[in-house]
């Protein structure tokens, strides 16, 4: 057995080490270490609650509307109030907007620039990879950067910059828009559209997300073999069996996205276990610190009684994360949840067969893209120009409330405690403290140090191409996992 | 077209990755050939490169023996010298040696040396609250010179580190800092500031350009979230003594923060994380805001403050209270009589 101390990893968020045992050629165990401690949660402590709203998008510069949101539902649930349609759609524009380029960044500049590797020299698909996706040169990324920008005109326009808006508050939104501006974001959107049917599908977006089965997704592969860049993931996945690397747990979760004013998801809620869509019992997740250089009381808290205070001295220790479970149970989340989650049959289908890998995940982040962008023209048509945006909330003295969010690379939550007016405690859970969690005091690795389990490593390879495809097909956000 | 030979390393340390994610929003259809035509080699940047694990501890290594010339280090991010001054808050992944280390030893051997963004420059958002990491800048500590560096540090070319400063901070301020450092006249000491920030939008004030000008001027305040008014008066708007030109160069197409219909919050400038007051609301003293606009005395600003007051137009004053225009401006005939 060799040991392999796989890091800095990049094209994730933030910083983040893998350890690996390896013998006979696979990875047997393997510890994910978060290596970064901010103390955001110590940070809030004491503060003004609508401080929350500046503080909280810092933690993360990838996912920080959505971490906007969490904190501003969390408010609203305090306050006791509800934001008005307008200020509703305005939230979801934004959400849809911040997610649709983030799952672009991740193929574009983070997943498959791992493809021009020398390691695949002599793959048939290698030179056409280089054409599109070198991180110095590809054609198509550099198209996706410069559609990328445009698109987060969006933000500009609603939230007055990207990342770190402060527009988004318990509520609605302090940014209305005018017929001329929905004009002109219009043309922005398009203009995705246009990339996306362009270069990423080779297809209308309407016709990607009726993908329903696995012989609709082989028939629209053998219409145009190899056009669009969708079409060469897939290929690529198949001859390098990527449906076999980096299987997740049997259970996914997502707390529901794209909550409309009447209350319905456009991206439904639930854990999906293989047979039947269960409710979120949020009462039911806990954080175990018993491997993380965080105090733990010896036993896993609710994040509504959650700590955070560093502790050094602990031999069990290996990461500044804490374990997420719910139900004692380890979940998965991300776009491949939210889509099992809302029944797309795809992808249930190809989750059934072979749960989430580095297939399953990438494609359902790629059929959501199309899913998001057309959620961006929902919004932008239904909103009413001139109508109300926010109203004027008032905060008690004291309260104990949560808010929960669909980040990008999954589901995020905010417990927050207010005594005497002020942040007693806050707790953050994000997407990755799920996906990237350590062990549990019973030793139950977390999902990621699970699907790492078998994945092969090369003959004196100290970063192996293997690992590095499962790591990223999570779409790690290693500053929000600890904050 | 030459070669690109200026070389830039980009490190993330105590931050959110935020300043990098910002850099990506470049007002430009090709971003990689805007760093191209500047001279500039991306060494490595976390998003950007292949480079991953021991590959990009062998990029390090050769700037540290001099194999490659490091001609300017960027850092985002806070320094996270804690717990103790271990510096183990953040231990390079891979490496097992605090980032700290890391960023002292590479600023030795590069030309310049950058501070992306507030966090690196001052502290910033790391070091709020009881700054439990003990965060600090390059070469600052708030507003306090000093920082991981000292005060006295200078790089290879003699200036102190160049404080970008922006939470997060924005494209153009990299791309035109950089661009400046690797032209034929690179930037020269007094093209900074007293904090050491590139002076071609710190000599700017965020009032500069601001679209509510005219509220200001009849000190028609905003009173709710979302009131299109002046936001100094009560919302806790410092745009009159935030050092930037945000309203000018703008963000993400037509944004401001002002103009996404909230306060500045000074966010370019030291301490901005610790107001000592709520961030949406103007702490005052018999009424009277205590931040006053940049420059101006106080006497002066109570008189033109209560005389504006009282000349204020119903459209103005109304309009100020209402989250979309509620009178529209006269139409006046703009020709001589």
């Amino acid at each position: 057995m060799t040991r392999l101390l796989v890091g800095p990893f990049n094209r994730v968020e933030g910083d983040l080490e893998v350890s690996l045992e390896v013998a006979d050629g696979q990875v047997r165990e393997a510890r994910v270490n978060a290596t970064m401690y901010r103390g955001f949660e110590q940070i809030l402590q004491g503060k003004h609650p609508l401080d929350a709203l500046v503080y909280v998008p810092r933690i993360c510069g990838i996912c920080s509307v959505t971490q906007s949101v969490a904190a501003a539902r969390a408010l609203a649930a305090a306050c006791g109030v509800t934001p008005p349609p307008n200020g509703v759609l305005l939230t979801n524009l934004m959400l849809a907007c911040e997610n649709a380029a983030d799952h672009l960044t991740h193929f574009y500049l983070f997943f498959m620039p791992d493809f021009t590797r020398e390691v695949y020299a002599d793959r048939a698909w290698h030179a056409q990879v280089q054409q599109r996706f070198s991180t110095v040169a590809g054609e198509h990324a550099r198209e996706a950067v410069a559609v990328r920008q445009r698109w987060m005109h969006i933000m500009g326009t609603l939230g007055g910059k990207w990342p770190h808006t402060q527009s988004i508050v318990p509520g609605g939104s302090t940014r209305g828009i005018s017929s001329s501006e929905r004009y002109r974001l219009g043309a922005r959107v398009a203009e995705m559209r246009g990339f996306l049917e362009r270069v990423l599908y080779a297809t209308p977006l309407e016709e990607m997300i009726a993908l329903d089965s696995e012989e609709a997704l082989a028939q629209w592969c053998e219409r145009e073999p190899l056009r669009g860049d969708l079409r060469l993931f897939l290929s690529i996945a198949q001859e390098l069996g990527l449906e076999t690397l980096g299987r997740g747990p049997d259970l996914t979760l997502s707390y529901g996205a794209f909550a409309e004013h009447d209350g319905a998801y456009a991206m439904a809620p639930g854990v999906w276990n293989g047979h039947s869509l269960q409710a979120v019992n949020i009462e039911k997740i806990t954080e175990d610190a018993r491997h993380a250089w965080l105090a733990d009381h010896g036993t896993a808290l609710p994040p509504a009684v959650g700590l955070t205070q560093p502790n050094m001295n602990k031999p069990e220790a290996y990461t500044w994360n804490k374990a997420p479970r719910l139900d004692g149970q380890v979940l998965e989340t991300g776009a491949l949840a939210r889509q099992l989650a809302n029944g797309q049959p795809l992808i249930r289908a190809l989750w059934q067969r072979s749960r989430g890998n580095v297939l399953t995940r990438v494609l359902a982040r790629s059929l959501e893209l199309a899913q998001l962008v057309l959620l961006a023209e929902h919004y932008l048509r239904t909103l009413v120009p001139g109508a109300t945006c926010c109203v004027d909330s008032y905060l008690p003295d004291h309260a104990d409330v949560y808010g929960l969010c669909e980040a990008a690379r999954g589901s995020l939550g905010h417990w927050l405690s207010i005594r005497d007016g002020r942040i007693a405690n806050y707790q953050i859970i994000a997407p990755t403290s799920w996906n990237f969690s350590p062990r549990d005091s019973l030793g139950t690795p977390g999902a990621l140090e699970a699907a790492l389990v078998g994945a092969p490593v090369a003959e004196g390879d100290k970063t192996p191409v293997a690992v590095q495809h499962i790591v990223r097909s999570f779409d790690p956000c290693m500053v929000c996992t600890v904050h | 077209m030459r070669e690109p030979a200026f070389n830039v390393l980009w490190l993330q340390s105590g931050g959110c990755g935020g300043c990098s994610m910002s850099l990506l929003c470049a007002d430009t259809a090709d971003f990689r050939g805007q760093l191209r035509q500047a001279g500039i080699n991306l060494l490595w940047h976390p998003s950007l490169s292949l480079e991953t694990g021991q590959e990009l501890l062998e990029v390090l290594e050769d700037c540290l023996i001099g194999k490659t010339a490091l001609h300017a280090l960027c850092v985002e991010g806070s320094i996270l010298r804690g717990p103790e001054g271990t510096g183990h808050f953040h231990l390079l992944a891979g490496t097992q040696i605090p980032m700290m280390t890391w960023v002292r030893r590479l600023s030795a051997v590069a030309q310049h040396v950058l501070a992306m963004g507030t966090c690196a420059a001052f502290g910033g958002i790391t070091a709020a609250g009881s700054n439990p990491t003990d965060a600090c800048g390059l070469q600052y500590e708030g507003d306090q010179a000093g920082g991981l560096l000292g005060s006295d540090w200078r790089s290879r070319v003699g200036l102190p580190v160049i404080n970008v400063a922006g939470c997060p901070t924005h494209p153009g301020w990299v791309l035109e800092t950089l661009a400046a450092l690797a032209g034929p006249q690179p930037m020269q000491a007094d093209q900074l500031d007293a904090l050491a920030r590139p002076r071609f939008y710190s000599d700017e004030l965020v009032h500069h350009g601001c679209t509510r000008n005219e509220y200001y001027e009849y000190k028609a305040s905003a009173e709710a979230p979302g009131d299109l008014g002046c936001m100094m008066e009560n919302r806790g708007c410092k745009g009159t003594q935030a050092h930037a030109d945000c309203n000018i160069r703008l963000w993400n197409g037509e944004g401001s923060c002002i103009r996404g219909g909230y306060a500045c919050i000074s966010c370019t400038e030291p301490g901005f994380e610790e107001p000592g007051h709520r961030f949406d609301q103007t702490p005052k003293v018999a009424g009277i805001p205590i931040g006053l606009p940049t420059d101006m005395h106080k006497a002066w600003f109570v008189a033109l403050a209560s005389l504006s007051k009282s000349a204020t137009p119903k459209r103005v004053k109304l309009n100020a209270t209402s989250s979309h225009i509620v009178v529209a401006p006269t139409i006046k005939k703009t020709r001589l009589k």
